[in-house]
This record gives C-alpha cells, structure tokens and sequence, in this order.
C-alpha cells in the first residue's frame, strides 16, 4: 500500500477520534442522562428494599435476571465472533472484530451488573472474592453463582486484552499524528510501540494463541449462566440441553447485535467505504444459521417436554403455549425465527435494511426467550401451593432502559478515543496476496468456484 | 551514539536498502526495519518470527490448573461443609473453576510474553520517525554513520536519509 493510500485510510479511521461534532455531544448528553436515571433508580431500589420490584414470593428472579443471562449472551457477538474468523482466517473478518470485541467488553459489564443489582445488599458482593479472610471462610465452589463470578471475570479479562493488544498500533498511529494532551495520552497508551518485525509478529501469536483460548472460555461462560438454572430442580430447567442451547441463543443475539451496532456505526461515522455490503451478507448467513440451530433447540426442548408428559412440566409448558405467556412465547418465535428466515433467506431482499431489521427483531425475540426461561417455570413450580405471578414494575423497567443506554453511552466513547476499526489489519487486508485470497473467498462464498 | 536511517515509500525499496546493508558488512541484528503494518512478505519482515510464546502459555495454563486444584481442595478441606450431599472436595464442580483459572494462566502468560519479548512498554528509541506512521518504512542502523550505510540506503530510493 502506497503512503497516500494509507494516510487516506488512516485520516478516514481517525476522523472521529480527532475531530468531534455536535451530534456526539447531544448523544452522550442524552445516554447520560439515561445512564443516570438508571443509577438512581437503583440507588432508590437499595434505600427502599427488593419490595419495590415485581420479584416477589415464589418468582424471586425477575427482569434484573432476564437482562442478566441477555446481555451475558449479547456478549458472545465480539470476542467469539472475531476470534473464530481469525482462527479460520477469514479476510472479510478486518473490518468487522473491533467493532464486535467491543460489544463483547461492554455488554459483560453490563451484564454482571445485574446479578449486584439484583442483590439486595450490593456492598457485600465482594464475599464471592477467594482471598484468606481472618474468619477462615472461602467461597462455596459448588454454587453456580460463585462459577458465574470465575467466569465472567474470566471472559471479561480475556476479552479486555484481547481487544485492547491490537489496538496499540493504532494508539501509536494517533500518537505520531496528534499533537498537546492526545499525544501525551496516546504515547502513553501505546507504550513505546515501533512497529518493528519482532513486535509484529509477537502480536500476531499472542493474537492467535488468545484466540485459541477464548473459544473455549466463551463457550464455558454460557455453558456456566446455563447452569445458575439447570443445575436446579424446577420444571423445564433441569436439562442437559441448556447448555448448548444457551451458547447457540448467545451467539444468536450476539450476531443481531453485531449487525445493528454496525449499521449505526456505518451511517454515523460515513464507513461506507469500509463496512460493505459484502459485511452484513456474511453475517446475515450466520444469522440465519444461528436461526435455525435455535429452533432445532426449541423445537427439542419442547418436543421432550411434551412427550415425557411430567405433570410439573406440563404446567410451565402449557402456561407458555396457550396460556398467560403464549403471547410472548409467539412473539418470540415470530421475532426469531417467522421474520428472519424469509429476510435473510431470499436473496432478492437480503439487503443491508433487511438484515438490520431480522436483527432487531432477533435482539427482542431473545430478550423475550430469557424472560420465557425465567419467569413462567419459577411461576409455576412443581407443587401448586407454590404458584405465583410476576409483573415487572417501574423501577425494573427503568433499569432495563438504562442498560441500553449504557452499552450505547460506552460505545459513543470508546468510538471518541478508539479507531472502530481496526487500521493496521485493515491495510494488512490491502497486500496484494490477502487482496488475491480474499478475492478467492469471496468467489467461493458466491458459489463462482467450486 | 549516531543512528542513521532512510525513509522509504515501498517495502520494495526498503527491501533493496536492507539487503545493501548486509553486503556492506552490517549485521542483521543491527539493521533497524519499522513500519506501520506487519510486511511478513519481505524477507526483512519476516525476521525474528520464532518464539516460545505457545510453550509459556502451556506453562501458564499449568499453573493455572494447579492453583485452581490448590484453591478449590484446600479451602474445601479447611472448612468442612457438607454441601447437597456432595463429598467435601467435589471434583465435578471443582472442575469448572480449575478450568476458568487454567485459560486465565494462558491468557496471562500469553500477555507477559508479549510485552517481555515485544519490550513493552518501552520509551521510543532515537531510531524512530512519526513518519512511521504516515506510511513510510524505516530502515536504518544505530552507531555506523559511514559512507558504506549512506550509500547502501541510498540504493533503495528513499524519500530522505535523516541522522540522529
């Protein structure tokens, strides 16, 4: 790639890192103040007790759990995603992990919010921590919530660096451009990177030895959320098929996100020239594939149910399939799958648009799937003296709204101080022998060559 | 100490100043090559590409599981309670934090790897040029400004030979 060529890139990537507009400062004003609605509304949740929620005797996990294992699972869009491409060494993968690491980072810490904001008295989380007490007492390692902790913390620490090691020379790249506090900050955050041979090939095999090892923490991290329900006995959770049902509907909503996230990104930031259509078709493939796994898992889940006939289960299923949340249960399947096959599977309307709208209905249908999980089956426990009702109240609605606006509040910033897309991966992209074998790929992908 | 070096548009002519280099006498470990993306095609790219760091990310993952078995079964032993009757040191679910602790390990020593072998983080060498950054390839040697290097990176064609 010429100089010319490669500032062009750079100065394109680094626009809205170095100069900001107006609109930037409307959206964060706006996210803020939705952030902070959130924060005292849990601030009033603490001060007035769980009882100003709908959790209430016998459904003790509610929406803060529903948006809990959501955004858990919205997570597996980023690191999984990108670390996969990389290991199979997809050429189209370059403009799309960043953009997708970053989901991944944010939408885990928003997620393990949850389980503190679901606790009554949050200052005490910090008992799930193993360190030598002067009471002698560890945590207990057979509760799956104590698992959650490990692996969250895992995957979020894996996920940070991952996504953080291949931004430095991006960092160096704003450094040497900059001038004042950004190329303080930036020389700082580069650490002295040079861009000799030896780094870059360094970077290179820790890049692919952590992609090696994140496929497996990701898959382990809804496995373990998987297991804070079927590891108890309680109808229609008590099943070996959780765990992999829950990774596909992780990867799932993960995907839809990934493409919503990335449409806003194209249209706000004018990536036309970098995010193609050739992006949201590869990823509207795996949408639909991802559709489809999750209703083979449905459809099994269900079926078994259905057969085995158990009294206790029949109960929660009937209560999904014809009764009080069949609704819901119908606008699950409508959202995921009777909207998205037709969209993504017609190749006359697997247009951007198209795809952008199967996802957004996919994050709702997902969402929904959650709550569906959760609720009716604590509602309708396997003795009918211990049968109830949830209806989510204000302050549980609030937080919900509050968590979007904080995955797109943190997004906006990391968008400020960070190249979306990564600008050393995208001109490696440029060399003429990736060019060629991008070109065979994407022939292969069009069914030109066999 | 003088660093002397060229700045070049092409991994091409980079390629040309640092095979002059060699012929002049200078010793690979000595010529300096920066750029702003990873050129593996060139043989001055291609330089230094073996490491251990699979080897210590194995090892890190060792003792991560060793510490993970340390951990789980000696609390567990420290503070007898009998949990769902499960037996004091429960193997099975010991099994997914030993896990967790083991990926960490690699993920861990994978890092420090890097940043020890990368030599990160680092001050920026007197053999640096933000022009780096703008595209050009920087090919050059610390402590030989003589006529030999001069010429040998004038061969590659560069935009300009600066002296520090």
């Amino acid at each position: 790639m010429t100089p010319e060529k490669s500032n062009r890139l750079a100065e394109d990537l680094l626009r809205p890192v170095l100069h900001t507009s107006r609109s930037f400062y409307i959206a964060v004003a706006i996210f803020s103040a939705i952030v902070l609605c959130g924060v005292a509304t849990w601030g009033y949740q603490i001060y007035n007790g769980l009882g100003v929620t709908g959790d209430n005797w016998p459904v003790f996990w509610g929406f803060h759990e529903t948006n809990f294992v959501f955004w858990i699972g919205i997570s597996h869009a980023g690191t999984l995603i990108s670390a996969i491409l990389r290991i199979v060494n997809a050429t189209w993968r370059r403009p799309v992990t960043r953009c997708a690491e970053v989901i991944t980072a944010f939408a885990l810490m928003i997620g393990a919010m949850f389980p503190l904001i679901h606790l009554g008295r949050p200052w005490l989380a910090w008992w799930l921590i193993p360190y030598p007490s002067e009471r002698g007492i560890w945590p207990n390692y057979r509760s799956p919530l104590v698992w959650d902790f490990f692996a969250i913390n895992t995957y979020l620490t894996a996920s940070l660096l991952f996504l953080i090691l291949p931004a430095l020379p991006d960092f160096a790249l704003i450094r040497d451009r900059a001038s004042g506090w950004r190329k303080r900050v930036y020389g700082w955050l580069s650490m002295g990177w040079q861009g000799t041979p030896k780094q870059w090939h360094r970077l290179e095999s820790a890049m692919h030895i952590m992609a090696l090892a994140i496929i497996p923490i990701a898959i382990s991290v809804h496995t373990i959320v998987s297991f804070d329900f079927s590891m108890a006995v309680v109808p229609m959770w008590h099943s070996t098929i959780f765990g992999p049902y829950f990774v596909a509907g992780a990867i799932f909503s993960g995907i839809a996100a990934l493409i919503i996230v990335m449409a806003l990104l194209r249209k706000l930031l004018h990536l036309e020239a970098y995010l193609l259509p050739l992006h949201f078709q590869n990823l509207g493939k795996l949408l639909l594939t991802m559709s489809l796994l999750w209703g083979y898992f449905v459809f099994n889940e269900r079926l078994t149910i259905w057969y085995g006939n158990s009294p206790h289960e029949m109960n929660v299923f009937w209560s999904t399939q014809t009764g009080k949340y069949a609704p819901l249960f119908w606008a699950m399947v409508l959202f995921n799958f009777v909207i998205p096959f037709p969209l993504l599977t017609i190749k006359r309307i697997r247009s951007i648009t198209a795809t952008v709208i199967a996802s957004i209905g996919v994050v709702i249908g997902m969402w929904l799937e959650r709550f569906l999980i959760i609720v009716p089956s604590l509602s309708r426990k396997s003795t009918s003296y211990s049968w109830g009702s949830y209806t989510p109240q204000w302050p549980e609605i609030v937080i919900l709204c509050s968590s979007f606006a904080a995955m797109a509040l943190l997004y906006c910033l990391f968008s400020k101080f960070i190249p979306i897309i990564s600008i050393w991966e995208l001109k490696v992209g440029q060399h003429p022998q990736i060019k060629k074998a991008a070109k065979v790929q994407d022939a292969q992908a069009a069914g030109e060559l066999v | 100490m003088t660093a002397i070096y060229g700045l070049y548009n092409s991994p091409h002519d980079a390629q040309v100043a640092f095979d002059r280099l060699r012929s002049a006498g200078i010793s690979e470990g000595d010529i300096t090559v920066m750029s702003s993306e990873p050129l593996e095609e060139y043989e001055f790219g291609s330089r230094d590409r073996k490491t251990v760091m699979p080897w210590i990310a194995v090892l890190g993952a060792v003792i991560g599981l060793t510490g993970a078995y340390l951990l789980t079964s000696l609390t567990q032993k420290a503070w007898a309670i009998n949990t769902g009757g499960m037996p004091i040191v429960s193997t099975y679910t010991n099994l997914i934090i030993m896990f967790e602790l083991t990926m960490l390990g690699a993920v861990f020593a994978t890092v420090l790897t890097l940043l020890k072998t990368a030599r990160l983080p680092s001050r920026l060498p007197k053999l640096y040029d933000p022009e780096i950054s703008m595209g050009k390839i920087l090919v050059g040697v610390s402590g030989a400004d003589s006529e030999s290097v001069r010429t040998a990176l004038q061969s590659g064609n560069p935009e300009i030979i600066k002296t520090r």
